[in-house]
């Protein structure tokens, strides 16, 4: 059963489509934020902030060299990805080399590498480079799966736990503050442990997890826009809970929704590499940021030191985090200009 | 007070029956007992000796029953033996929490006045480009995944110059210390970036109120103001958030104990999950939210002590 699904998912046609559905969601998103008034006042704000903008178009960056990785072509050795077709004349060398070396980093006798390596080869000899950039994709299909898990579930307990009250309150109250009081990487790993490791199972643990912070935002601003007249005007003329809730309610707290989605996506690329570091995370294999620092800890202590591979795993991941970061308060600024 | 006490401490008694039930899904209804016998006696063993594993353990009865044995060993803390070395986890748990403690306890606190020092110097001179530089480093502090920290650390300041032991440690009086400076450095790093940011808020939000106003007014200086005044009333907004960040440290120290060699609840811990030690990660499950209940009841009573309007009623 299990293996069925890893290998429909595998397959190039889903991969491809799971890029064209990602885009397509954030797409649709967009498209119905700019109906809101809120949200083209935000806009009118954000242009003129220079760092938000800056960190944006990092983020689409690694949005876009993550698509190329995720994006298989079908061949006649199975499928590829465009990137991989885009670097398939950088040939693999034996051993470790420096970045732009002529030579292979620990023979005696000086034995000449094939090609030029940017940022060096890894133990295997692979360019490390292509390893840095294929690693995107890890990163986004972690933050992406996990952000479609806990963003629905978070944003819509919050909603119902802030618009109902009484025992719904009750119940989610009861289930997020227990979840909330194991810390997060114990029960992260208790998760992994039981469910094995993967992306997949990765996605589900750090769903689990994630809800928690975002359904808790969210019930206190419902349960804030629940008190204004609009709310009660809504009820008077006698709409559906269920049309008070998506119509008025969920467009209302989509903001907050939308910043805490930019920065969970943050936290999650750094779990993401901590889980994987701790080896309950991506299986090995895997191009990820978190397998390449763990393999670099190790190469520290060589002689000659072999510093470009942890360099380069750990700028890219500092790179995506530290944009997602700057974007996420670039919105928050944006979005309520009066605090901070 | 005593009776406030108790009432939370019968509060917590359902969060923490849901936290067992959780352990409980995960540990025995997810994962069958056959599974988990031949996760531990390795796929050759016997088909007898499995059944036998899971005999001895009352793998083999009912759920509720099962259940009901479950929750009754962990409030008689009987948490089992580990599956790796057969040790018992409460020992492992006693031996591994002094070295926790010396990195955690300094750790935290240093970190605590670095952090609010940060924040208020940056109120101080808030709105300008050192004010700025500064959020955006505390951006990028937090950007960083904290085994860079440790692996930069180790092998720059340990290995490249050699100011500080790599790696291990030795309860030797005072001398333990330089095992311990490293780590507990790299601890107030790790967390110096999300604390200054957020107490930075706080204060920011105390700033503009009115007492504010009237203290400058009346002539107070800009630093007494600070030091005093919204020190002080930021305190209380700050003890929540200080809780909220509890469950961090234990991650923190995961990793930085782990790194350096230090043996405690940490690198315990980091063992059982690259050696798939279950037992050992569910005990800790339960333990960091008994740790983690019991110190948002200290909160309360900080609260009280902060705030002399809040009465513990």
């Amino acid at each position: 059963m299990t293996e069925t699904i890893a290998r429909l998912y595998q397959h190039w046609i889903t991969q491809d489509l799971q890029v064209i559905a990602g885009f397509a969601i954030v797409f649709w998103l967009l498209r119905a934020g700019a109906r809101n008034e809120r949200w083209q006042r935000a806009w009118v704000r954000m242009k003129r902030d220079r760092a938000g903008f800056i960190a944006l178009g990092v983020v689409l960056l690694y949005l876009f060299v993550g698509a190329l990785e995720i994006l298989q072509i079908p061949g006649k050795q199975g499928s590829r990805s465009i990137l991989d077709v885009f670097f398939a004349g950088i040939p693999k060398e034996k051993s470790y080399s420096a970045p732009l070396a002529a030579t292979l980093l620990n023979s005696a006798r000086h034995e000449p590498i094939i090609g030029r390596h940017w940022l060096g080869t890894d133990v295997l000899g692979k360019d490390v480079l292509v390893q840095m950039l294929k690693a995107c994709r890890t990163a986004l299909v972690i933050g992406g799966l996990t952000s479609a898990i806990y963003v629905p579930l978070g944003a819509l307990l919050g909603v119902l736990a802030g618009y109902f009250r009484r025992w719904v309150d009750d119940v989610i109250q009861y289930i997020y503050s227990t979840l909330a009081s194991i810390p997060e990487i114990l029960l992260l790993v208790a998760i992994l442990m039981v469910l094995g490791k993967g992306l997949g199972t990765m996605s589900i643990a750090l769903g689990i997890t994630g809800w928690v912070g975002l359904c808790r935002l969210i019930r206190g601003e419902t349960m804030r826009q629940s008190e204004r007249p609009y709310i009660a005007a809504a009820r008077a003329i006698g709409q559906t809970h269920w049309k008070i809730v998506t119509r008025h309610l969920l467009p209302n707290v989509m903001h907050l929704v939308l910043i805490s989605a930019v920065l969970g996506f943050s936290n999650i690329v750094l779990a993401e590499a901590i889980l994987s570091y701790l080896g309950v995370g991506a299986p090995v294999g895997t191009a990820s940021w978190g397998i390449m620092i763990d393999a670099g800890r190790t190469e520290l202590g060589r002689d000659p030191l072999v510093w470009w591979n942890i360099t380069a795993a750990t700028t890219a991941l500092f790179g995506l985090v530290l944009a997602l970061n700057i974007l996420g308060d670039a919105l928050r600024r944006a979005f309520d200009p009066k605090r901070t | 007070m005593f009776s406030f006490i108790i009432r939370r401490l019968l509060y917590s008694v359902p969060i923490l029956l849901g936290v067992i039930l959780l352990t409980f899904l995960l540990d025995n209804v997810m994962m069958s007992p056959e599974a988990k016998a031949a996760r531990v006696l390795g796929p050759k063993a016997a088909h007898q000796a499995r059944v036998d594993w899971i005999h001895l353990r009352g793998l083999d009865q009912p759920m509720p029953r099962q259940f009901v044995h479950y929750v009754g060993n962990l409030v008689t803390l009987q948490f089992g033996t580990t599956w790796v070395t057969g040790r018992d986890l409460r020992d492992v748990f006693l031996r591994g929490a002094g070295p926790s403690l010396l990195i955690t306890v300094p750790g935290f606190f240093a970190a605590f006045l670095a952090s609010v020092g940060l924040a208020l110097f940056q109120v101080f001179v808030r709105d300008s480009t050192l004010d700025r530089f500064l959020t955006f480093l505390s951006v990028a502090l937090m950007s960083v995944p904290t085994m860079v920290y440790v692996i930069f650390a180790q092998a720059v300041l340990a290995l490249g110059l050699n100011y500080f032991p790599a790696f291990g440690f030795n309860y030797e009086g005072l001398g333990s210390v330089r095992f311990l400076l490293l780590p507990v450095a790299i601890f107030i790093l790790i967390n110096l970036g999300s604390d200054a940011r957020l107490y930075r808020a706080v204060f920011l939000e105390e700033i503009s109120q009115d007492y504010v106003r009237t203290a400058f007014a009346k002539g107070v200086t800009g630093p007494r103001v600070l030091a005093i005044h919204v020190f002080k009333n930021g305190l209380i907004a700050i003890i929540t958030l200080v809780v909220a960040e509890l469950p961090k440290l234990i991650l923190g120290s995961l990793l930085i104990e782990s790194l350096f060699g230090i043996p405690g609840l940490g690198s315990v811990l980091v063992q059982a999950i690259q050696t798939g030690d279950q037992p050992v990660v569910m005990a800790s499950v339960f333990l960091g939210s008994v740790l983690y209940l019991l110190s948002l009841i200290l909160t309360d009573i900080c609260y009280a002590l902060a705030d002399p309007r809040i009465r513990l009623s």
